[in-house]
This record gives structure tokens, C-alpha cells and sequence, in this order.
């Protein structure tokens, strides 16, 4: 186990030691993506220098050890969420196909015409546009749970949804707008009394939490790999065996069949089944890497101090005049997003740019959860294990000065 | 005076910092200056897609010549807009097609060029130069 010790860490990652418009890069767009670590770079890198092979289709030498290391790969990642077996892990490019795959074919397997669907008001667009789409076509109703001014969920309202009986519920772990972190455990098991399915989307919370889906009890748990060290293009979706099994697959090509003729083509077990086509190969590695980077870490230690660092950014942003947060949840993780009295989000984030400050403005791809606040969007910084007390600072001052310039 | 002389002052104006600091704070100052549009036109018909902000853009042709009027609720947008309308307002049509946007380089806006800017320089622009071809007819 390493000792977690940010100025070692920062090494791992060069791409944070740079300067721009002159200034040292503070970065804090972790929830869009987080930086990679050299050991994860080198992974892919190492991958298509000496091991490049279509896998799980070739007798010769190389297929048969990138077919291994890919499916090392998966049983790494199954071993990072305690899935019960590796084969209930699914490679996806990531959260969105997750989810696309999941509206697809459990929607194809549970949902009737007229049915229901739960998500709740503070989803990404990325947990709700594919089940609206879905459930428009079936002319059912998308029902959404309720929050509070504060961005907690309404586990009442939550439950009367629940008895109109929904086919599914999927909601998010952690919000990517708000930083609330939602009771998904016992929603679960809110959810499982009625005997309803229910999906957590787990973009936000695989690099800051140590999550057990056997724990959660949950039916599926989404996520992508470049919110989490790893490369973009790789991610995955968990899921109970007794469901993958019954779903139906959601693309057709090669990889995913058993036996094919022209009158009919059965279909190859799970989780190849809904791996159609050639996978990232190279990214699943990098993906094995970056799971086993933050397993390297005591996860405790690791989590406690990003809640430090949040807690310190909340602190130093309270003393800036006409400061809002939105998102006050108890529960928040990772993440802070904010507005300015009289200042518009976009300029704040135009200006901290150039004193080398990334931060997100915007709707944050949540565009409902800006129209229920009453806000043209926010600005919202979110942490990563390498960020530092100092950048926070950095950063406060930045805002403070901005904001200054801009009233 | 003409597009270019209203260019080459624009630029002379912003070569005299060299602290990017200064230069928003002068499009921040241009930004409470811009000549604001008739609130009855502040609607999606005037909305310039695009912007991460919104803006609303507003032409009107006397005499022959175009005068632009416009809103953001962001106010460097509202700077940009207005820059933009310090060169067009009051220009004809013809000219404002024919001019050359090249100044946008020289007072280091280029980088708010890019089609990707959030920002939407690019449409503010192309929204201008829509009403000067509809105007030229
Ligand atoms: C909560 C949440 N869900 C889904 C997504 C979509 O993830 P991806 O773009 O990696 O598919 C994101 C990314 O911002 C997110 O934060």
C-alpha cells in the first residue's frame, strides 16, 4: 500500500505541470475527466507497441495473450466493485452507452406500452434522454423524482413513484452539477419491495468511492473510465447475471454471436453478447491499470482528503460577496458548483481561464437541474486526488479578482 | 468613418495593453456601453444560437445604412457584441460585407474565433452579415 502523498502523486501525472497564458495549470475539470497517470499512459502505450491483436478470434500466440489480458482486465474490474463473477462486467465506451445499451435491451425486455420509468430531477442528460426517448416511444411516462432548494432527493415523493408501479429506476450515484451524493443503497432497497430493477449511475463516484454492488444491492451500476484515471473510450456496466442472461443484446455484429446462417443466428453468452464488434482493447487495459492506481492507495486516506479539499474550497469561497452554492446537500463529494450574485457564470469562467484556472461553467449537461434553480447555469470546480490546498487557493483568489473586475 | 478606420482605431485602442487583464476589462467596459436592444425584440427570434451565454441581436435599416442593437446576459459577450457593432453600426450593407475580419487577430479575439468557442463569436458575426445580405436586397 502506498503512502498517499500528493507532490508523489502530482509526478504521476505531467500533464498538470504545465503553464497557461503563463500561469501554472490549475486544473479542476475532474468531473468531466480526470488526468491520467503514467503507469495507465504507459499501459496503452506498452499495449500497441508490443501486443496489438484483434482478440477472442485468433489461434495465433498474440490473440490468445491480448484475449488473456483483456479478459484479466474485466475479472480487475470486477474485483473493484465485488461484482459476484467477472462476467457480469460489460465493456461499453462508457457511462452514456451504459446506459444507451441498458434503455435498449432492459427496455426491450420490461417495458410495455404505457409503462413507467423513475429517474430523478438531478440526472446528467446522459440518465435521462435515452429512457424519455425510450419511453415516448412506448407511450409511457417518465416519472422524476423530486429535490429540494438544497439538491436533496425527496425519498417520500421518491416512494409514492414506486407505487405507481415504474418498470425501472435509474438514478445517479453522485450528482455531476450538484455533488450530492443520494442514498442509493436504501433506494435500492426501496425499489426492491416492489420488486423493481434499479440502475445507479456511477460516473462521478468510481474515483472517490469504494463501491460494492453487492452491498448497494444494486441491478446494474454504469460508469466510464476517463472520469477515473483511465483512458477516454472505455467504460462498463455492471450487471446481475439473472439480467444479462434474460436481456436481449443491444447491437448485432461480430464478437457477440454464437452461431450464424442466413435463416438464424444464436447469440454468444454474457457478457459477449453485448460486446459487439472489435473492443477497446488497448483502453481496457489502461482501464486494468487505473483501477489497480487507486487500489495501490489506501482508499480511506485517499477519500478523506478530497473531502478535505472540498471542504477547504467551500470554505474559501463562502467569503466571496453574493456567493451561491447550488447543491447544499449534507452528502456532497468531489465537486462544488456555484453562482455569483449579478455575475454570469460563463464570464467568471472566461476570466479565471486566463489565470490558468479550469473550471466548468454551464448546465454541466443537466440543463432541468439549471431551470429548477432559476440559473443560466453554474460554475463548478470539481477535485481529483493530485489537487492541492494551494490551487484551492489559487483559485479562491481567482474568483474573488474576477468577480471584482466584473461588478 | 469607414469599416477600416473604425478597425485600425479598435486595434490601436487594444495594442496599448499588453496585460489580457486589461483587455477584458475593456471589453467588460464595452460591455455596459453596448447600445441596448428594444426590450420588446430581447426574444428567441433574436437569439443568436451558439453562445453559451445568450445574446440577442437586433438590426434596423435607415438611410440606407444598418444600426445594430443587442443584449447578453454575460457582459464580456456583451463587450464582444458591442465591439462588433462599434465596427458595423451605421455602415451599409455592402460595406459590411465586404469587410475583412482580420482585426479580430490583431486585438487577440482570434482564439474566440474557433466554430468550438462557446462564446459564439463566429455566429455573432455571421448573424451580422445574414442581416446585411438580407438589408442589401
Ligand atoms: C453523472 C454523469 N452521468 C453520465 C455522464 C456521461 O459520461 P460519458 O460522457 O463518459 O459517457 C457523466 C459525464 O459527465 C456524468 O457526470
Amino acid at each position: 500500500m502506498n503512502h498517499f502523498d500528493v507532490n508523489d502523486i502530482r509526478k504521476q501525472f505531467p500533464v498538470l505541470d504545465q503553464l497557461v497564458y503563463g500561469k501554472p495549470l490549475v486544473y479542476f475539470d475532474n468531473a468531466a475527466t480526470t488526468q491520467k497517470p503514467l503507469c495507465v499512459i504507459e499501459r496503452e502505450r506498452d499495449y500497441y507497441l508490443h501486443e496489438n491483436c484483434n482478440i477472442h478470434r485468433g489461434v495465433h500466440y498474440l490473440s490468445q495473450m491480448a484475449t488473456e489480458a483483456y479478459e484479466n482486465a474485466r475479472k480487475t474490474v470486477a474485483q473493484f466493485v465485488n461484482a459476484r463473477q467477472p462476467q457480469e462486467i460489460v465493456f461499453t465506451r462508457g457511462t452514456t452507452e451504459s446506459l444507451n445499451l441498458l434503455a435498449t435491451s432492459l427496455g426491450q425486455l420490461l417495458v410495455n406500452q404505457g409503462d413507467k420509468v423513475v429517474v430523478s430531477a438531478m440526472e446528467h442528460h446522459s440518465n435521462m434522454v435515452p429512457w424519455q426517448q425510450m419511453i415516448q416511444a412506448k407511450k409511457g411516462e417518465l416519472l422524476v423524482i423530486r429535490m429540494d432548494k438544497k439538491g436533496v432527493l425527496d425519498l417520500n415523493h421518491y416512494e409514492e413513484l414506486l407505487k405507481q408501479k415504474p418498470k425501472i429506476v435509474s438514478i445517479t450515484h453522485i450528482s455531476n452539477t450538484l455533488g450530492t451524493v443520494n442514498p442509493v443503497k436504501e433506494m435500492v432497497a426501496m425499489a426492491h419491495k416492489y420488486d423493481i430493477p434499479v440502475i445507479i449511475d456511477g460516473a462521478q463516484s468510481m474515483a472517490h468511492q469504494v463501491i460494492d454492488v453487492q452491498d448497494l444491492d444494486c441491478d446494474f451500476y454504469v460508469f466510464s473510465g476517463h472520469k477515473m484515471y483511465a483512458p477516454m473510450g472505455i467504460g462498463g456496466l455492471y450487471g446481475k447475471m439473472e439480467w444479462l442472461e434474460k436481456m436481449p443484446p443491444y447491437q448485432f455484429g461480430g464478437e457477440m454471436v454464437d452461431t450464424v446462417s442466413f435463416e438464424k443466428t444464436t447469440f454468444n453468452k454474457v457478457p459477449f453478447k453485448f460486446e459487439a464488434g472489435t473492443p477497446n482493447v488497448g483502453a481496457a487495459l489502461g482501464l486494468e491499470t487505473a483501477v489497480k492506481f487507486i487500489q495501490s492507495f489506501d482508499r480511506q486516506e485517499v477519500e478523506a482528503y478530497e473531502d478535505e479539499l472540498l471542504r477547504y474550497a467551500i470554505e474559501g469561497l463562502s467569503s466571496v460577496e453574493g456567493m451561491r452554492f447550488i447543491g447544499e446537500a449534507p452528502k456532497r463529494n468531489g465537486l462544488v458548483s456555484f453562482v455569483i450574485d449579478g455575475i454570469h457564470p460563463y464570464d467568471l469562467g472566461t476570466i479565471i481561464d486566463k489565470m490558468g484556472v479550469a473550471v466548468r461553467t454551464g448546465h454541466h449537461c443537466a440543463e432541468p437541474v439549471m431551470t429548477f434553480f432559476g440559473i443560466p447555469g453554474t460554475v463548478r470546480a470539481s477535485f481529483a486526488m493530485y489537487n492541492t490546498k494551494e490551487e484551492i487557493d489559487i483559485f479562491v483568489k481567482a474568483v474573488e479578482k474576477a468577480a471584482n473586475m466584473l461588478r | 468613418m469607414t469599416i477600416k478606420e473604425i478597425q485600425d482605431s479598435i486595434v490601436e485602442e487594444f495594442s496599448m495593453f499588453d496585460d489580457w487583464m486589461d483587455r477584458y476589462v475593456m471589453l467588460i467596459e464595452m460591455g455596459k456601453e453596448c447600445p441596448i436592444i428594444d426590450p420588446q425584440y430581447r426574444n428567441d427570434n433574436y437569439l443568436i444560437n451558439g453562445c453559451q451565454s445568450r445574446v440577442w441581436l437586433h438590426a434596423e435599416l435607415k438611410d440606407g445604412k444598418i444600426y445594430f442593437t443587442a443584449d447578453s446576459d454575460a457582459v464580456i459577450t456583451k463587450g464582444i457584441i458591442n465591439l462588433l457593432i462599434k465596427v458595423f453600426s451605421g455602415q451599409t450593407p455592402a460595406d459590411i460585407l465586404a469587410a475583412d475580419m482580420s482585426f479580430l487577430d490583431e486585438i487577440g479575439l482570434k482564439e474566440h474565433l474557433s466554430p468550438t468557442r462557446s462564446n459564439g463569436l463566429l455566429s455573432m458575426v455571421k448573424q451580422m452579415m445574414l442581416y446585411a445580405e438580407i438589408m442589401n436586397k
